[in-house]
């Protein structure tokens, strides 16, 4: 029962579907220059693309050019706006990104929810870094953000916190995938990582790339990246960072275990059953060429954080 | 068949036949089957050569795929013809059926042929380990195997010198063949099976209904 009654709207007042349908398309087109915080509480989405302009990290530059931007932003992986590789590109506008607050909570000193203005506020840096999806391609793309250790030194993880969580948005009224008769994952999507990787330099808090703001279907409006680990450990579009003394199990491993473990670390030597990881294909190009590199060339490094490790069994 | 005929047959039914008689509008009809049927790689082709953009960003898979989706797609075709013959009455569909396999065939090595070369870039003992390591690309080779001596044999010539009992024996592998595809392609995919699901929908039906027709035929046949 409704506590309270809502009046109802007389016909007069509803805006006629034409015209709020030209709003949004205005609005589609002036995002860019609009501030999104201008606009609080509007009832529409409209894709919140800005420039996002860093110095460029010198020590993160691959020999190989950024992947094309056109290219980079239409072939992704977004199972929350379906299945096929464009899907997202042509779905995830829906996605509203403004507000939007990141909550960071578990075992840490200071729990907080930051907003999206506050993570942009922080001093930003450009990378380009590999991209190797398990698919056995790979992209190469230049990312704007910060260290995540950066934003975990404003919660003060305690000794307790032994791995981290990350949970990424599960609307159904804005990501069509999530209305899906049968669900392609298990909702939310959340992946993980040992402290020490989420620790390391490597690990970006990614709020843009190609100097703006993150496009939707790269998983705007925040996202993870981690780029000596498949592509489907970096989640995007993140409402929660979660601080543990478990190890999580991520989405991927409750939908196939023995297919995707909790390390994912980039590995030719170790193949998937679906797909011999010992080459890709550097899109767009044809053929697989390319000898894959452990830890996707970060090997240097990362490889100390395996130390030891049976990187067959914790695949 | 006596107690089937109860259906009314259609007016156009003998139209259709009288055609499929003659020579020229069997060929003509061929010649059209032929430029539909290459026309996904003539495209593949083009866009190749004059604009790359147009497979989009991963272009190696959309060939792939495409070639791959084509090659079940023949084998249904071929696979529907008979029902087709007998529920219209029309035998001269008949005239057709080797084409769609043969491009079923054909579709299948240019599949596995861009495997190889651009997935696999070549190099052999990578795709054996393929082959033995991974079960989808397993029954999908296993498929492709087995249609080869149907296409070798689907010849008049090759008819003739097997003898119609025992090409049909033969060629009742192409059940195996379909059975494998669609489960090649159902290990393949990763989450979503819709397509896996509608490629396999449909070779039921065409499997299921040959199964009740051998039945029928069974029982009237005890019966008499």
């Amino acid at each position: 029962m409704p506590v309270t009654r809502i009046p109802p709207v007389p016909s007069s007042e509803i805006t006629p579907r034409d015209v709020w349908m030209n709003r949004r398309t205005l609005l589609a087109g002036a995002a860019g220059t609009i501030a999104a915080s201008s606009l609080p509480g509007t009832a529409w989405a409209a894709p919140v693309i800005e420039p996002l302009s860093a110095p460029r990290n010198p020590a993160f530059a691959p020999s190989d050019q950024p992947t094309d931007k056109k290219l980079a932003t239409t072939y992704n992986n977004y199972y929350e706006f379906g299945t096929g590789k464009a899907d997202p590109a042509r779905n995830a506008h829906t996605l509203k990104v403004r507000p939007w607050t990141v909550e960071i909570v578990g075992e840490v000193a200071k729990p907080r929810t930051v907003g999206i203005e506050d993570l942009l506020k922080m001093a930003m840096e450009e990378r380009v870094y590999r991209f190797r999806c398990v698919e056995a391609w790979s992209m190469v793309v230049p990312w704007v953000g910060f260290e995540f250790n950066k934003l975990a030194a404003l919660v003060e993880p305690t000794s307790r916190a032994k791995y981290v969580r990350f949970t990424t948005a599960a609307r159904p009224d804005e990501m069509e995938g999530l209305r899906a008769s049968r669900a392609a994952l298990d909702w939310p999507y959340t992946e993980g990582l040992r402290i020490d990787e989420a620790m390391h330099p490597l690990t970006m808090l990614t709020l843009g790339m190609y100097g703006e703001t993150l496009p939707n279907q790269n998983g705007a409006p925040v996202r993870i990246v981690v780029p000596w680990k498949y592509g489907y450990k970096s989640a995007k579009s993140l409402v929660r960072i979660e601080f543990l003394e478990k190890q999580p199990v991520s989405s991927w491993t409750k939908a196939a275990m023995h297919e995707y473990g909790f390390y994912s670390n980039v590995n030719p030597e170790v193949d998937h059953p679906r797909w011999s990881q010992s080459r890709e294909r550097l899109l767009p190009g044809l053929f697989a060429s390319r000898k894959t590199e452990m830890f996707n060339g970060y090997a240097e490094q990362v490889a100390s954080l395996y130390a030891g490790m049976d990187l067959k069994a914790n695949h | 068949m006596s107690r089937v005929a109860a259906l009314p047959v259609p007016p156009w039914r003998a139209t259709v036949e009288a055609a499929l008689a003659r020579r020229g509008v069997v060929a003509g009809l061929k010649a059209v089957i032929v430029a539909l049927a290459l026309f996904p790689l003539a495209t593949i082709a083009w866009a190749m050569l004059f604009d790359p953009a147009m497979l989009g960003a991963n272009p190696a898979e959309t060939i792939i795929r495409t070639t791959g989706d084509r090659t079940l797609q023949f084998l249904l075709y071929s696979l529907a013809i008979t029902p087709l013959r007998r529920i219209t009455g029309i035998g001269g569909l008949i005239k057709f059926r080797r084409m769609l396999g043969l491009f079923a065939f054909f579709y299948g090595v240019v599949h596995l042929s861009s495997y190889v070369g651009f997935d696999r870039f070549f190099v052999l003992d990578e795709i054996v380990k393929d082959v033995v390591k991974r079960p989808f690309i397993t029954v999908g080779f296993a498929a492709l195997v087995l249609m080869t001596p149907l296409a070798v044999t689907s010849t008049k010539g090759w008819i003739k010198r097997l003898g119609g009992p025992a090409w049909n024996r033969l060629h009742k592998l192409v059940y195996a063949v379909a059975i494998l595809g669609v489960v090649h392609y159902w290990w393949l995919v990763k989450r979503d099976l819709t397509w896996p699901a509608i490629y396999g929908a449909v070779l039921a039906v065409l499997l299921a209904w040959r199964f009740m027709k051998a039945r029928t035929v069974r029982t009237r046949t005890v019966r008499n």
